[in-house]
């Protein structure tokens, strides 16, 4: 218990690494003296918070030379994953679904920055950063790819489906809108054993067009329930555009009585900050939609090119003008934080560890044949019959 | 003794496909790698011979079979997740281009909605043609097709039906789908009157049967075999034709057992009948094309002549529609059987991810329960 709370209060993932690592190379540097990694720094959010019946939280935000540069550190780790996932899948160590994050990794450290273990979290599948940001390994995530058995889910789940029970990570989910509910529950069950935490229901803007995330809007307001609908609105649903599926893509004011805040999910601090604000605002009142502009730069899935149903202009233009980590980095340098070449370390480190894990999820065994039919049922159904090639004699009674 | 050694073989055959290995091979334990498949020659119902011939995959045959369905009716609608652009699995290209935005559309991600909708449309007279993208995404749509497609007509005294109302939807295994895209639903759908389910195995196959269900005045859901669309490839007749709903086909005669099955099984299930027919089994192969109304004729008579029966389908063997054939089969043929009717199929677990050959219907599965049933 003592532990779990430590480890709560630490927050967000790998955040003893980080600032272990960040203050050995401050150290060597010899540049701590400038900023000590905890001493509060003011930042201002460019792009100020839309709001539906809400006033919107401020454009200042807190942060800290040791936040900055976790942010830096935790996305760049993500994208180098994301982009080993992807060379995995060319290479046919990964198969059917995958679905990557990179380019929307602000969202999920933001989002990290401003919770604890204890709050709950619920995604689709796209999910793999959200496992990292849950305090998730790569070889977790790496080995759950190639269905090995050093993977979250041992190996069963895939891609789609990243759990960590003991972070409170309820899971990466197929069917589009069907999390979403669950999240409702989940919170519902915050609310009733007191306990302090919300539950962040995530979504795309295709998924927002689903009926069932309406009920459980309703009945998340109908009962006042601590639970933050995050629509990640990466503008695209497989190759959707939002405007061709959606009546009004301000997906956070879709919650009519609900209120809403749209974020620019590319910015780190501002996702800070609403979800900060958010988690306040529905421990007292109950739902809250979070919008996050964000962007995916990969297409849907593997087998989605990305580039058939936007400009490659679009996709570079983001890149260049919003992109999540590059923001950060800018940040740092100009206050001075680190140094370029600090990063560079930093991001040599991040390769380091993404390729041992790829290593090692490599060389993690399949699952043992068993789990084929294990997790089915609690306990073993009395009549439950698996039968091999010969019908009579391979039969397997469990 | 004798016995003990042919079962051990018969072990051995099926461990060895299942070796463990890299997941970048598992496919190649499924039924259909290497060549394209050459489907029964037969000729398709309504094609009086005279038409021209064209070689198509399956998902150009769906295609084809679109376009005709628009052309020759001008109040008939494609609607689904993408579809104008083509939808995931090509099967829609081109028909927006030709038919217009109007008529070939694209839906927001609601499966409840898309379905609902297409009710509401098809009771106004129109066809109307749903994709659910997979298979696996159709459970959000499950009540409206079972209490408001299936007993529209039923609860409304005839006043009303959504008979030209057809679902299209991409089932079953590819190798690597894990859950959410590799289950086969089926038999869900067979028990719920009002509905019409249908599964072709192969390109001419799907263009007739996909034409029929279309223009028959039930709704119809109509599963598509994804793992052929590409790998199936006939001789397909251009042009218009419809294969008859609710009549199974024989695709080889054979006197020692019957083998029954639909969709991209029926290729398993060819193979199996090859590998016993070296061992000197004659095998009757029958694919029942239609589900729901099954052809119970032809399979009884069937039986009738061979004495045994073997039935196989992806889906879970419990309550999969292969329980309702041997069930039925039991009354209408007791006392022609010679040995236990024998099912193989998908085992009791979620599709998996990992281990799909463990999960899946084998042809040697297939044709170990055959070796087994004649030998009863
Ligand atoms: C019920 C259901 N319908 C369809 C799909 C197929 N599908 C998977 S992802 C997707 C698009 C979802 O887009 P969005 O919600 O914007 O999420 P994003 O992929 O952009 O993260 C679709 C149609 C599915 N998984 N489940
Ligand atoms: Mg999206």
């Amino acid at each position: 218990m003592a532990l779990r709370l430590v480890s709560a209060r630490m927050g967000p993932f790998l955040r003893q690494r980080t600032l272990a690592a960040a203050a050995a190379l401050a150290q060597q540097r010899g540049f701590a003296a400038a900023a000590s990694d905890d001493e509060k720094l003011t930042v201002t959010v460019p792009v100020p918070f839309k709001t539906h019946k809400i006033d919107p939280p401020s454009q200042e935000v807190e942060t800290s030379k040791a936040e900055l540069l976790g942010f830096f550190t935790d996305m760049y780790k993500m994208r180098r994953m994301e982009i080993a996932a992807d060379g995995l899948y060319k290479s046919k160590f990964i198969r059917g679904f995958c679905h990557l994050y990179d380019g929307q990794e602000a969202v999920c450290v933001g989002m990290e920055a401003a919770l604890n273990y204890d709050d709950a979290i619920i995604t689709a599948y796209r999910d793999h950063c959200t496992h990292l940001g849950r305090g998730g390994t790569v070889l977790e995530v790496m080995a759950e790819l190639m269905g090995h058995r050093d993977g979250c889910s041992q190996g069963k789940g895939g891609s789609m489906h990243m759990y960590n029970k003991q972070h409170n990570f309820y899971g990466g989910n197929g069917i589009v809108g069907a999390q979403v509910p669950l999240g409702v529950g989940v919170a519902f069950g915050q609310k009733y054993n007191k306990l302090p935490n919300v539950t962040v229901a995530m979504y795309g803007d295709g998924a927002a067009n689903q009926g069932q995330l309406f009920e459980a809007l309703n009945i998340a307001a109908l009962w006042n329930l601590p639970c933050l609908f995050t629509c990640e609105n990466n503008h695209y649903g497989m190759g959707t555009a939002e405007w061709r599926s959606a009546k009004s893509p301000a997906y956070y004011a879709r919650g009519d009585y609900v209120p809403g805040i749209k974020v620019d999910g590319m910015d780190a601090l501002a996702v800070k900050q609403a979800f900060k604000f958010g988690k306040e605002y529905a421990l007292q009142n109950g739902p809250l939609m979070l919008e996050m502009d964000t962007y995916r730069y990969h297409g849907h899935s593997m087998s989605d090119p990305g580039s058939t149903y936007r400009t490659r202009d679009e996709i570079s233009g983001i890149r260049q003008e919003r992109d999540p980590i590059e923001r950060i980095r800018k940040l740092i340098l100009s206050l001075e934080l680190a140094t370029a070449a600090d990063l560079k370390a930093i991001e040599k480190e991040s390769k380091r560890e993404v390729d041992e894990a790829v290593d090692a999820a490599k060389s993690s065994p399949q699952p043992e044949e068993k789990l084929l039919y294990d997790h089915i049922h609690s306990g073993t159904p009395a009549n439950f019959q698996i039968y091999g090639a010969d019908r009579q004699h391979v039969t397997v009674k469990l | 003794m004798q016995r003990g050694t042919a079962a051990l073989l018969r072990c051995a055959r099926f461990l060895g496909e299942l070796q463990p290995r890299r997941i970048s091979s598992l496919e190649t334990a499924r039924c259909f790698s290497g060549a394209a498949m050459q489907a029964q020659p037969s000729a398709p119902e309504g094609y009086d011979g005279t038409a021209e011939l064209k070689r198509m995959n399956l998902f150009t045959a769906v295609n084809d079979a679109l376009h005709i369905a628009l052309d020759t009716d001008p109040n008939s609608y494609i609607f689904g997740e993408d579809v104008s652009f083509g939808g995931v699995f090509r099967c829609t290209t081109g028909l927006a281009e030709r038919f217009g935005r109007h008529r070939v559309f694209n839906t927001p991600l609601c499966e409840q909605g898309i379905i609902g909708f297409g009710i509401g449309l098809a009771a106004m007279g129109s066809r109307a043609i749903a994709e659910i993208q997979f298979a696996d995404y159709i459970f959000p749509a499950f009540d409206q097709i079972v209490n408001e497609a299936a007993k529209c007509r039923y609860r409304s005294g005839n006043q009303f039906d959504c008979g030209g109302l057809t679902i299209r939807t991409p089932y079953g295994a590819v190798g690597h789908g894990g859950h959410y895209h590799s289950q086969s639903p089926e038999a869900f759908f067979t028990h719920v009157p009002g509905l019409k389910v249908v599964v072709p195995r192969s390109p001419s196959k799907a263009k007739g049967l996909l034409l029929a269900s279309i223009r028959d005045r039930n709704p119809t859901v109509f599963f598509e075999p994804k793992g052929l669309y590409r790998m199936a490839v006939e001789e397909v007749p251009i042009g218009d034709y419809e294969t008859e709903l609710g009549r199974a086909e024989v695709l080889r005669e054979g006197s020692d057992v019957t083998v029954v099955g639909w969709g991209a099984q029926m290729l398993v299930l060819e193979r199996a009948c090859d590998a016993v027919e070296k061992e000197g089994v004659s095998c009757e192969l029958i694919d029942l094309q239609t589900l729901l109304p099954w052809d119970v004729d032809t399979v009884a008579a069937s039986v009738s002549k061979t004495g045994r029966l073997v039935i196989s389908h992806e889906a879970p063997i419990t309550s999969g529609f292969g329980a309702e054939i041997a069930a039925k089969i039991a009354e209408r043929s007791f006392l022609k059987l010679e040995a236990p009717v024998a099912r193989v199929c998908g085992l009791d677990t979620p599709f998996p991810l990992v281990f799909e050959p463990f999960y899946l219907p084998t042809e040697s599965k297939v044709a170990d329960a055959i070796m087994h049933t004649v030998s009863f």
